[in-house]
C-alpha cells in the first residue's frame, strides 16, 4: 500500500492503495464513483471506460499508479442534471438504452469520437464502438443518439 | 446521493395512518431504493388484501407504489407508473416505486414469462382504482357534493366547474381505512386483487398510450443510478469464489499460505466443494482468489465431445416424453403424400452472458434478520431459498432487489447471491460477491440445447397434408426458474445440497405456439437427462423465452423448406394456413413495410457475383402476442460471410402502454436475438465449459447491427395488453436463415448461422 494522488473530475484525492491495483477498483471502492462498471476485467467490453487526459481507457486493466498525475474523467464528471453534456442530452432524448449497465463506455466513447470527428459517418461510428459490448442490444438507439449529438453541433464542446 | 429513507416496515406501519405516509420521505424514488438493513424481529411480506400494501400517499400528494415486480431494463417501471397514474388521476411524476423488497412488497412471483404488464399490472390497476374511489367518496362527504359532481386532476379532487372547492389526496389519505379493502385471488404471477373501484374504460385513457420518457433513463445516462454493484454496507467484506477445475471434481486440499500474505486478506471459506475467499478490499479478494492453491480430483469426463453433441442428443434415451399436439392421422397422411420434406435442426447451449457478471451483498445474521441485496428477477423466491439454505424461518430473511444488469431469465444472479450468503455466514460479516466474467459465462446456468426432427407431406396440388414434429431438449427447468429452494443454487450444490426441484420443461410445438392449420399434425417432445446432476456448468434453465427461439428457428425454417418444395412464396404459403386475424395482419403489414414482392424462394440468380442478397420471413406467437419479422441478408458465396442488412418487425401485444419504450425493447430484442442467431454457442470440452469471456463467447458487436431496423407497432386498445419482453426474440433466427436460403439456395440447419456453416451449406447445395 502506498499513498497516491489522483485527480478525478477536477478534484484532487489522496488514496492509500496497492499501486498495481487497477484504477477501476480504486474509483469504485475508494472514491465511490460507481459509473466505471465491472463488465469483464479483461478489457474486452468497455463497461469500465474512463477518460484519461481525454483518451478513453479501460480502467479494469490500468494499474492505478499509471493514472496518477493525469486528469481522470468519469461519467459522473461529464454533466449534471441541470447541465447535461450534449452527448448525454442526445442519449436521453433518444432513450437509447435498456438496462444501461454498459452505457458508461458508450457515452464516454461517443464523446471522444465526436470531439475528434464532429460528423462521423455510420462506418466511423461503428468502428469507434468496435470494442464495446451492449448485451441488451441497444445499438440502434445508441447510433441514433450519436447522430443526434452530431447534428446538434455541440457535442465536440 | 445519500440514502435518506431508513425506515423499517415496522416503523412504517406504526407511523402510518390510513393511506397516509406519516413521514415525508425525501428520497426521490428514482434513485436509491435501498433501505439500510434495520434489524427487526420479523420481516414478513405485506398482505395483498390491504390497500396500503400497494400504494401510499404522502401529505404532499406524491404516491408510493409497492410492487413485487422489478425493472430489468425494459421500462416496466415507467409503464406501471402510467397505469397507476391513469387510474388514480395523478401525474406519473408524482409516483415513485418500491420494487422487489420482500419486506415491503407483495409477492407477485417476480419477473418472468413476459407477464409484468399482462398480469403484474392488474392488481396495481385495481388497487389504484379502488383508492381513487375511496378518496373521491371521502371528498364528496367533506365537500358536501355527490361523487358524480367531482373530478380529479393531478391528485386534487374538485367540484366540477368550481376549481376552488377542492381537496387533495394528501389531505384525504390519512382518513382512508385500508384494511380488508381488497380481495386477493391467485398467487405468484397470477396474483390479483379486486376492490370496489372499477378501472377506467380504455376509451378515456389519457396517460396510458403516451410515449413518456423512461423514469430510469435520464438518471442512468447522467451517472446517478445505483445498481446492486454499488451497494455498500458498514463492515462489508469483498468475496470471490473459486470453482472446481473440472465438472464433478472433488476438493482435495486448499493451501491458504500464499493468500495469507496478501494485505487485506481475511479468510478462505471451504464447505464441501464450495471454495471462496473474503478480504477487506476487492483487489485483495481478487488477488487471494488467484493466489489460493486449490487441488481438485480429476474425475472422468462427463460431457461428450462437442462435435458429437447433437448425435448423442438424438440417440440418448429421454428422461420424459409427451405428445404436445395430435390432430388427424399424420403418419398415414405422410406416407400417402405426393411429396415429402424432412429435415433436422439443431440449437446450441447459450449463455445469458449478462453485461455485469452478477453481484450481491449478503448480511447473514442467524439470530436476527438476514438481509440480501440482489438483482435477480424473483426476490420473493430467493427469500424462500435462502431461508432453506440457512435453516431459518422465512420471517428471518429479507431480500432487497436492486437493479443489476439485464438478466434475461435466470442467469446466475441467484447463484451470486447464494455465494454471498454462504460467505457472509462463514465470515460473520456482510460480504459483497462480484462474479468474474468466467463465473457468469462459463458457470451461469445455460439456455438448453435442443434438436428437432420434422417432416411434412404435400399433395399433388402442393397443399400440406401432414406435419410431424419431434423435439429433444435439455430441460428448460433443470434449474427451476423460481429460485425458491437451496438446491437451486450452484454454490449450495457445491456444498452438497442436491437440486430436487427441477422440472421437465419441453421444447413444445403445441397449443398457443402452433399457428398453422394443417389437416394432420403430430408433435411430440422429449426431455433429455442432464449430463451431470450436480453443479454442472451445462445445467439448464430459462434464457429469454425458454425454448421459444430454438423452436421457432427450427419450425419456421422448416416451414420455409416446405414452402420452397411447394414452390410458393413464403408469405403467401403461411397465409394459406393461418386463421388468426391478428397474426395475418402482422404478416401482411410486415410484407408491405418491407416491400415484399411475391415469388418462391430461393431467388433465381441472375449473376455469379460473390455476394447475393435475399429476404426471409418468420412469425411467432407467444402468450397472446403476435410477431412477424422479415430479414434481408447479404451472403458472400465464396466465404460464407453474411451480413444482415435490414430487419422489419411487426409487433401486436394488444393495448400499448408506452409506444416509444415498447419500440426500444423490441429493437434491442431484435439485436440480441440476431446475436444469438449469428454468434452464440457455448463451447465445452469433455470436462468443462470453455466459453469464459467475450472472446470465447462472442456476441453481436456494432459491426453486426443492420443498417435499417424498422419496428411497426399494431395497437389494439380493445385487447388487454400481453407481453413484449420475449416474443420478438423468437422469429429472428429463422427470418435470417430463410433469407440466406432465399439468397443462395443453401439451407443451414444449425444455429448459430456462422460463416463456416453457411459455407458448408453452400457446398452441399451444389452449384447455384
Amino acid at each position: 500500500m502506498s499513498p497516491l494522488a489522483l485527480k478525478v473530475n477536477g478534484r484532487a484525492h489522496m488514496v492509500d492503495v496497492d499501486p498495481q491495483c487497477p484504477l477501476l477498483y480504486v474509483l469504485r471502492d475508494n472514491l465511490a464513483l460507481n459509473n466505471p462498471r465491472f463488465g469483464c476485467g479483461l478489457g474486452q467490453c468497455g463497461a469500465c471506460t474512463v477518460l484519461l487526459d481525454g483518451r478513453a481507457v479501460r480502467s479494469c486493466r490500468l494499474p492505478v499508479s499509471l493514472a496518477a498525475g493525469k486528469e481522470i474523467l468519469t461519467l459522473e464528471g461529464l454533466g449534471s442534471e441541470g447541465n447535461p453534456h450534449p452527448v448525454q442530452r442526445a442519449f436521453i432524448d433518444e432513450q437509447a438504452f435498456q438496462c444501461g449497465y454498459c452505457l458508461n463506455g458508450w457515452v464516454l466513447t461517443a464523446k471522444v469520437l465526436l470531439e475528434k470527428n464532429p460528423h462521423p459517418t455510420d462506418a466511423e461510428i461503428r468502428s469507434a464502438f468496435a470494442g464495446l459490448v451492449c448485451r441488451c442490444g441497444s445499438h440502434v438507439g445508441i447510433f441514433n443518439a450519436v447522430r443526434r449529438a452530431a447534428q446538434s453541433g455541440k457535442a465536440g464542446a | 446521493m445519500a440514502f435518506k429513507a431508513t425506515l423499517s416496515r415496522r416503523e412504517f406501519v406504526k407511523g402510518t395512518s390510513g393511506l397516509l405516509v406519516a413521514f415525508s420521505l425525501t428520497d426521490s424514488g428514482v434513485l436509491p431504493r435501498l433501505l439500510a438493513a434495520t434489524p427487526t424481529e420479523t420481516v414478513d411480506s405485506p398482505s395483498p388484501d390491504r390497500l396500503d400494501s400497494w400504494l401510499q400517499i404522502n401529505p404532499d400528494g406524491s404516491v408510493r407504489v409497492f410492487t413485487g415486480k422489478v425493472e430489468i431494463g425494459m421500462g416496466v417501471e415507467t409503464a406501471l407508473a402510467q397505469i397507476v397514474a391513469e387510474e388514480l388521476d395523478v401525474r406519473p411524476v408524482q409516483i415513485t416505486f418500491v420494487m422487489g423488497d420482500t419486506s415491503r412488497t407483495v409477492d407477485q412471483g417476480g419477473v418472468g414469462g413476459s407477464t409484468s404488464i399482462m398480469l403484474g399490472a392488474q392488481p396495481l390497476r385495481n388497487a389504484a382504482a379502488t383508492a381513487r374511489q375511496l378518496l373521491t367518496e371521502l371528498a364528496s362527504r367533506r365537500l358536501g357534493v355527490s361523487p358524480d359532481q367531482l373530478e380529479v386532476r393531478d391528485g386534487v379532487v374538485a367540484v366540477k366547474g368550481q376549481s376552488t372547492r377542492s381537496i387533495s389526496y394528501g389531505e384525504l389519505a390519512g382518513a382512508i381505512d385500508t384494511n380488508d379493502v381488497l380481495k386477493a385471488t391467485g398467487q405468484g404471477f397470477a396474483l390479483n386483487v379486486k376492490g370496489t373501484g372499477q378501472p377506467k374504460d380504455v376509451s378515456s385513457y389519457s396517460v396510458v398510450g403516451k410515449s413518456l420518457p423512461r423514469v430510469d433513463m435520464s438518471p442512468k445516462i447522467l451517472g446517478q443510478w445505483q445498481y446492486v454493484t454499488d451497494v455498500r454496507v458498514p463492515g462489508m467484506l469483498h468475496g470471490r469464489v473459486v470453482r472446481p477445475a473440472d465438472t464433478g471434481a472433488q476438493l482435495v486440499s486448499v493451501e491458504e499460505s500464499s493468500a495469507r500474505e496478501i494485505p487485506g486478506y481475511v479468510k478462505t471459506v471451504v464447505k464441501g466443494n464450495f471454495v471462496g475467499v473474503v478480504a477487506e478490499t476487492e483487489w485483495a479478494a481478487m488477488r487471494a482468489a488467484r493466489a489460493l492453491k486449490v487441488v481438485w480430483t480429476q474425475p472422468e469426463p462427463v460431457f461428450p465431445e462437442q462435435q458429437h453433441l447433437y448425435e448423442q442428443m438424438r440417440s440418448v434415451t429421454p428422461k420424459s416424453s409427451k405428445e404436445t399436439l395430435s390432430k388427424g392421422e399424420a403418419a398415414t397422411a405422410l406416407s400417402a403424400a405426393a411429396k415429402k420434406v424432412a429435415a433436422a435442426y439443431d440449437w446450441p447451449f447459450q449463455s445469458h452472458a449478462t453485461m455485469g457478471p452478477g453481484c450481491a451483498v449478503a448480511d447473514v445474521r442467524l439470530d436476527e434478520v438476514t438481509t440480501v441485496w440482489s438483482g435477480a428477477q424473483k426476490p420473493h423466491a430467493l427469500r424462500k431459498g435462502f431461508a432453506e439454505l440457512l435453516g431459518v424461518p422465512e420471517a428471518k430473511v429479507r431480500v432487497i432487489w436492486v437493479e443489476d444488469a439485464g438478466s434475461y431469465g435466470r442467469p446466475g444472479f441467484e447463484d451470486t447471491a447464494a455465494d454471498a450468503v454462504l460467505l457472509s455466514q462463514a465470515a460473520g460479516r456482510p460480504v459483497r460477491v462480484q462474479w468474474s466474467r468466467a463465473d457468469m459465462t462459463a458457470w451461469g446456468a445455460k439456455g438448453p440445447a435442443v434438436v428437432y426432427d420434422m417432416a411434412a407431406g404435400l399433395d399433388v396440388r402442393g397443399e400440406v397434408t401432414a406435419f410431424q414434429f419431434t423435439s429433444r431438449a435439455f430441460s428448460g427447468g433443470d434449474i427451476m426458474y423460481l429460485p425458491a429452494s437451496a438446491g437451486n443454487y450452484l454454490g449450495a450444490q457445491l456444498t452438497g445440497v442436491r437440486n430436487t426441484t427441477g422440472v421437465d420443461e419441453f421444447a413444445q410445438w403445441g397449443e398457443g405456439t402452433m399457428a398453422y392449420r394443417f389437416p394432420n399434425i403430430h408433435a411430440d417432445a422429449h426431455v433429455l437427462p442432464a449430463f451431470f446432476a450436480t453443479a454442472s456448468p451445462l445445467r439448464t434453465t430459462h434464457l429469454r423465452d425458454p425454448e421459444g427461439p430454438a423452436t421457432t428457428f427450427a419450425g419456421e425454417s422448416f416451414l420455409d423448406e416446405v414452402a420452397a418444395a411447394a414452390e410458393v412464396d413464403p408469405i403467401e404459403f403461411r397465409l394459406r394456413y393461418l386463421d388468426d386475424e391478428r397474426l395475418r395482419a402482422a404478416l401482411t403489414t410486415a410484407a408491405k413495410t418491407y416491400g415484399w414482392v411475391s415469388r418462391p424462394s430461393p431467388q433465381k440468380l441472375g449473376s455469379r457475383a460473390d455476394t447475393a442478397t435475399g429476404r426471409g420471413v418468420a412469425i411467432a406467437l407467444r402468450g397472446g402476442t403476435r410477431v412477424a419479422t422479415i430479414a434481408e441478408v447479404e451472403v458472400n458465396r465464396r466465404t460464407g460471410a453474411l451480413r444482415v442488412k435490414r430487419l422489419v418487425c411487426v409487433h401486436d401485444c394488444g393495448l400499448i402502454i408506452n409506444p416509444e419504450a415498447l419500440g426500444g425493447t423490441i429493437e434491442a430484442n431484435l439485436i440480441q436475438s440476431l446475436s444469438r442467431s449469428l454468434k452464440e454457442e457455448v463451447a465445452f470440452d469433455r470436462s468443462r465449459v470453455t466459453s469464459i469471456d467475450w472472446n470465447t463467447y462472442p456476441v453481436a458487436r456494432s459491426s453486426d447491427v443492420p443498417d435499417r431496423v424498422e419496428i411497426v407497432l399494431l395497437n389494439h386498445p380493445e385487447i388487454a395488453p400481453t407481453g413484449a419482453g420475449e416474443p420478438s426474440t423468437r422469429p429472428t433466427a429463422a427470418a435470417i436463415n430463410n433469407a440466406i436460403f432465399d439468397a443462395t439456395g443453401a439451407r443451414v440447419r444449425q444455429a448459430p448461422l456462422t460463416p463456416a456453416r453457411v459455407l458448408a451449406a453452400l457446398r452441399s447445395s451444389g452449384p447455384a
